[in-house]
């Protein structure tokens, strides 16, 4: 026949329990919360093939089953990298929400710099067209500040002589 | 002041060419009776290698369009088995193209519903796009020479199979 445990002894085991989901709890929240925060950005960086949306933002029932393959791997412990990978062997590469830089899909990075710089360019050899253009009016203007000439001096006399003022 | 009239027309030119490439390449036209197919290589759905809709020439094909999460592919399913088994042979095939799944998911699906014809995996839904289709399931009946003898953008029945896939098949389709 066992001894019965003492109060002592009930006392120190339910402070042992208490301690230990003091410090359990938290980590498994933590866990938790890392993990729905790691589904989140994955599911805000591929697409939901079917519905053409972020997969974040997708309830059909192929973003359903979607959803639940990128947690199953976000469980396994894949990183990122590997979940959008293993996306892509389903879904192809549309199933990236960004172009994955190579191939075709480079086109994308590549055609807005290539055309900020036309632009850029455009708009420098516009402003410096403009530029020489204005500087030869202000040149012509200066002419003008000299002064009618003669011949437009001699018609205003004999417009003013008509009118007799 | 020409050269700038040139640029000016050449860009105009270039943005009202992108704008109509945009629109024909959005613009999803569908396979066509008399038609030829689209057959490129696509793997299987068992991961047992590549598989084309080429393969089948010779033989009147069915080509379903299917994915695991789509409700009525299953209640068609038994049906397309079901015809499969009393036609499927020399002449006839049905072919499935699990599409914009994931091949596990699909892989279930064909083992759960017992279908025994051969299954290709289109996971971006190209071949599909290709063929016109605007959701799952479609089916499609080709000819022995690759081109489109009937469709129907829906799900099939034993009663679709019997009076418009059946009549056309040639009458000892059940060969080995």
């Amino acid at each position: 026949m066992s001894p019965r445990p003492g109060r002592g002894t009930l006392t120190t085991a339910l402070a042992v329990a208490v301690a230990l989901a003091a410090l359990l709890l938290p980590a498994a929240a933590g866990a938790a919360s890392a993990l729905r925060t790691e589904l989140n950005e994955i599911e805000e960086e591929v697409m939901c093939p079917v519905c053409g949306t972020l997969l974040g933002l997708a309830e059909s029932p192929q973003a359903t089953r979607e959803k639940a393959f990128v947690e199953k791997l976000v469980k396994k412990g894949e990183s990122k990298d590997e979940i959008k990978d293993a996306l892509v062997a389903q879904y192809g590469n549309a199933v990236l929400a960004e172009p994955n830089g190579s191939g075709f899909s480079i086109s994308a990075y590549v055609v807005p710099i290539v055309a900020f710089i036309v632009a850029a360019v455009l708009l420098a050899l516009g402003v410096w067209k403009w530029r020489q253009a204005s500087g030869s009016e202000d040149d012509d203007d200066k002419s003008d500040v000299d002064g009618p000439s003669d011949e437009d001096r001699e018609r205003l006399d004999a417009d003013l002589a008509r009118y007799d003022l | 002041m020409r050269v700038r009239s040139i640029i000016a027309v050449l860009v105009a030119v270039a943005i009202v060419g992108l704008l109509v490439y945009g629109l024909v390449s959005k613009g999803n036209s569908r396979l066509a009776v008399g038609e030829a197919a689209p057959s490129p290589s696509l793997p299987k759905l068992d991961e047992s290698g590549s598989g084309s809709l080429k393969e089948y020439r010779g033989k009147w094909v069915l080509v379903n369009f299917w994915a695991s999460w789509c409700i009525p592919c299953r209640d068609e399913a038994p049906d397309l088995e079901k015809f499969q088994q009393e036609h499927g042979g020399q002449n006839f095939t049905v072919v499935g193209i699990d599409t914009q799944d994931l091949s596990d998911d699909g892989t279930k699906f064909a083992k759960q519903y017992g279908l025994t014809y051969p299954q290709l995996h289109d996971g971006n839904g190209d071949n599909g796009h290709e063929f016109g289709t605007t959701g799952v399931p479609e089916n499609y009946l080709l000819e022995p020479n690759g081109k489109l003898a009937w469709d129907e953008p829906g799900p099939v029945d034993a009663k679709i199979l019997s009076e418009h896939v059946a009549p056309l098949l040639p009458p000892n389709s059940k060969e080995s």
